[in-house]
């Protein structure tokens, strides 16, 4: 296979040379699936956390609703989306379908059930250890809430990374509700999938390496700030 | 808000019986200890009185009003294991008092942690600190509260001589400034050293209460009294 | 040790509402601008590369950015249907004039064409070269159990492609998943899996030309008119969807179909071949 040595070679140059359609797509890409994380995580976050800590009938049951919701296929998810966002569906005077903004709806909704999930195992284990301590000391729910999701950050940087993942992997929800339209939502995946759909897979495989290199980076800049602060020793 | 009064006070789980038919009365002066040997229910009492659990039977009464929120602000509690939060010493401190009032701090902090002799560390993480550390500051946030009734669960159990020895000190100072403590212990020498008065426990039950001095000259009890010998008991 | 239950509830309640307006306010800071039109079409039409030839100089001309959402000539009609876009650029008549009838679109004009193919391994193990007519080729095929990828996605190719099963009196989803093979996918992926698999298929020309993963794969049939590939382009229906860019998707409609529209498309080739012949006006 000389696609891969190839996809490399234009990789790198696309790179190098700051193609400015691979800068506006991986701009774009970033804008989505960053914008995306940042709102899972203003619902997600104290969602899991009040999960986590609150005790309610019913309780098990959402929990296993919202595990469950973390491995929705995103083609219908877009799909969902795109039947609420069309001009027949309920929310189509928005005008919202084929922009951006859908696209972070789409992921956004791909993600909360990500970020809430996860951030429930973490608070939950660590309100275990706070209880007694919050209780005896008359903490209100919103103080706890606070101080549990202010205690586990660094452990919930990692959910992050685990929702921006899925959010910028994905290529299912974008594509529908995004329609991969040239410099308005075309992002890394479903450009991917267009050049495949050309038949250029060396370009196709070039754009999943620099996608990758990508994530590559945003994880590795993340860990490196929860690494230096494990090692100052709030872990 | 004293005196505190059980009456027929009892906690089971899954039908094992921690707290059997327990009824006292602890007065405003003095330091109580609770005294048994292992599994008697000791830390078991200590939570419910100071409301961490519900009791499954009886009654607990504070100067005969019955247990709530807010008579639990005026209380604090000191466990076996401190549990600190994931912050610096300072944050630790801060976050105990902007329970009770808003506003920085800062000097009553410094004072407190001097107290208990950890100035030099209040920028350190409270987790990283050793365990006599973590249970000084686990005092000084108790402190920082300044509560009526300090309830606490052998705050110094394998814990460093020095570490004790402030622990003791403070409990003394407590108990000249007028706040009630009531201190669990399986350690004689150290109940000879602080107890006012005694409560013994012994599977759940109350076997004996009485003022420290008859309690270790005269204990009523068998249980008690080869308990006293350094004995086991079952 | 419970915290009581309310509390919890309503905040999850309030955190999930403020999450859901934060999302839906900087949602429509980001939607697309009013001097745009969205054109439904299909993905040989893009993925030959005319947009990119055309587009630019319209958008020059007149300051209208044509967005192209290309999908199938089915999910393209469906999304007209439903009011998400304002033009209809798509290959499939029969289709495009009961939406037309159908009241949801205005009025459908031809605009260009060219001609489907059958692509193959050059070992031609049904002897399709030797076919006069497509009718005949399909036959072959057919008898010769030999694989043939199908797109299976209700497009405008799919659609063409069963009308000739049909003329050829023929029901190849009997043999489904036997020696027919439905992708379910676009022109390029069942382009894909054909070669990969050594099957027979039926592309559009323009997107075999531009295609780049041939493999060593040959035209085995070509020329019959029965391979005739009409596009024609409409414009939704106002009335149906009162938000339609009446102005500026008229506006293109109305290049596309003038002189200068069609001697553009006349001017793209691939290689040194046309791959779409210019026909508006002609009935």
């Amino acid at each position: 296979m000389q696609d891969f040595a190839e996809s490399f070679a234009i990789a790198f140059t696309l790179v190098v040379q700051l193609d400015p359609d691979l800068m506006e797509i991986v701009g774009l890409s970033l804008k989505v699936s960053l914008s995306a994380v940042a709102v899972s995580a203003l619902i997600g976050l104290p969602l899991g956390a009040a999960l986590g800590m609150a005790r309610f009938p019913g309780r098990s049951v959402f929990i296993v609703l919202v595990n469950a919701l973390m491995g929705m296929p995103p083609v219908v998810v877009g799909l969902l989306v795109y039947l609420m966002l069309s001009n027949a569906g309920p929310f189509g005077w928005m005008r919202l379908l084929y922009s951006p903004g859908a696209m972070i709806i789409a992921q956004t909704i791909l993600i909360t059930p990500i970020i809430a999930a996860l951030t429930r195992d973490i608070v939950e284990r660590l309100h275990e250890e706070y209880a007694d301590y919050f209780r005896s000391l008359g903490v209100s729910s919103a103080g706890c809430l606070g101080a549990l999701l202010w205690d586990a950050r660094y452990s919930l940087l990692t959910v992050g990374l685990a929702g921006f993942g899925r959010a910028i992997a994905e290529v299912g929800a974008v594509m529908i509700v995004g329609g991969n339209i040239d410099h308005l939502t075309r992002v890394m995946t479903t450009a991917i999938a267009l050049e495949t759909s050309k038949g250029d897979l060396a370009l196709a495989l070039a754009l999943g390496v620099i996608l990758l290199a990508l994530a590559l980076t945003v994880n590795a800049s993340v860990m490196l700030l929860r690494g230096t602060a494990v090692r100052t020793a709030y872990a | 808000m004293l005196p505190l009064v059980t009456k027929n006070l009892g906690f089971k789980v899954n039908g094992a019986i921690l707290i059997n038919d327990l009824s006292m009365t602890l007065d405003a002066d003095g330091v109580s200890v609770v005294m048994g040997p292992n599994g008697a229910g000791k830390s078991v009492l200590l939570r419910l009185l100071h409301g961490l659990m519900e009791p499954t039977s009886g009654t607990i009464r504070w100067a005969g009003q019955a247990p709530d929120e807010w008579l639990r602000r005026r209380q604090a509690m000191m466990f076996q294991r401190p549990i600190l939060l994931r912050r610096s010493v300072r944050a630790n401190m801060d976050f105990a008092l902007r329970q009770r009032a808003r506003g920085n701090q800062r000097e009553k902090i410094d004072a407190l942690l001097g107290h208990v002799g950890l100035k030099d560390l209040a920028e350190r993480p409270a987790r990283r600190l050793s365990g006599g550390e973590q249970q000084r500051l686990a005092l000084a946030r108790a402190l920082a509260l300044e509560p009526e009734v300090l309830f606490m669960d052998e705050p110094a159990a394998s814990l460093d001589p020095a570490s004790t020895v402030t622990i003791e000190t403070v409990v003394r100072e407590l108990k000249e400034s007028g706040t009630k403590v009531v201190f669990v212990t399986h350690d004689v020498a150290q109940a000879r050293r602080i107890a006012d008065d005694i409560v013994f426990l012994h599977r759940g039950r109350l076997l004996e209460q009485s003022d420290a001095v008859t309690f270790f000259e005269q204990p009523s009890s068998s249980e008690a009294r080869q308990y006293l010998d350094g004995k086991i008991i079952i | 040790m419970t915290y009581t239950v309310r509390k919890p509830l309503r905040l999850i309640a309030v955190t999930a509402l403020a999450g859901f307006i934060t999302a839906a306010s900087w949602a429509s800071i980001v939607a697309a601008d009013d001097d745009s039109i969205i054109l439904q079409s299909t993905t040989s039409t893009l993925n030959s590369g005319l947009y990119d030839f055309l587009l630019p100089e319209f958008t020059a001309k007149t300051g209208i950015t044509v967005n192209v959402v290309a999908v199938g000539t089915g999910q393209a009609i469906k999304n007209a249907v439903n009011g998400d876009g304002d033009v209809l650029l798509v290959h499939a008549k029969p289709a495009e004039e009961k939406f037309v009838a159908d009241g949801f679109g205005v009025e459908r004009f031809d605009v260009m064409y060219n001609d489907f193919i059958v692509v193959g391994l050059p070992s031609d193990p049904a002897g399709l070269r030797e076919a006069k007519t497509a009718t005949d080729a399909l036959t072959r095929i057919a008898k010769a159990d030999a694989l043939f990828a199908s797109r299976g996605d209700n497009s405008g190719t799919h659609k063409k492609e069963m009308s000739l099963w049909k003329s050829a009196g023929i029901d190849p989803t009997t043999a489904s998943g036997e020696w027919y093979r439905e992708t379910g996918s676009g022109m390029g992926a069942t382009l894909n899996a054909a070669v990969g698999m050594g099957a027979y298929t039926m592309t559009d020309r323009a997107t075999w030309i531009s295609f780049k993963n041939k493999g060593d794969y040959i035209i085995v049939l070509e020329g019959d008119d029965a391979l005739f590939n009409q596009y024609g382009i409409t414009l939704v229906n106002p009335q149906k969807h009162p938000h339609v860019n009446v102005k500026a998707g008229q506006a293109f409609i109305d290049w596309i179909l003038s002189d200068e529209g069609q001697a553009k498309i006349a001017a793209y080739t691939l290689d040194g071949q046309q791959l779409f012949f210019p026909n508006a006006g002609t009935k």
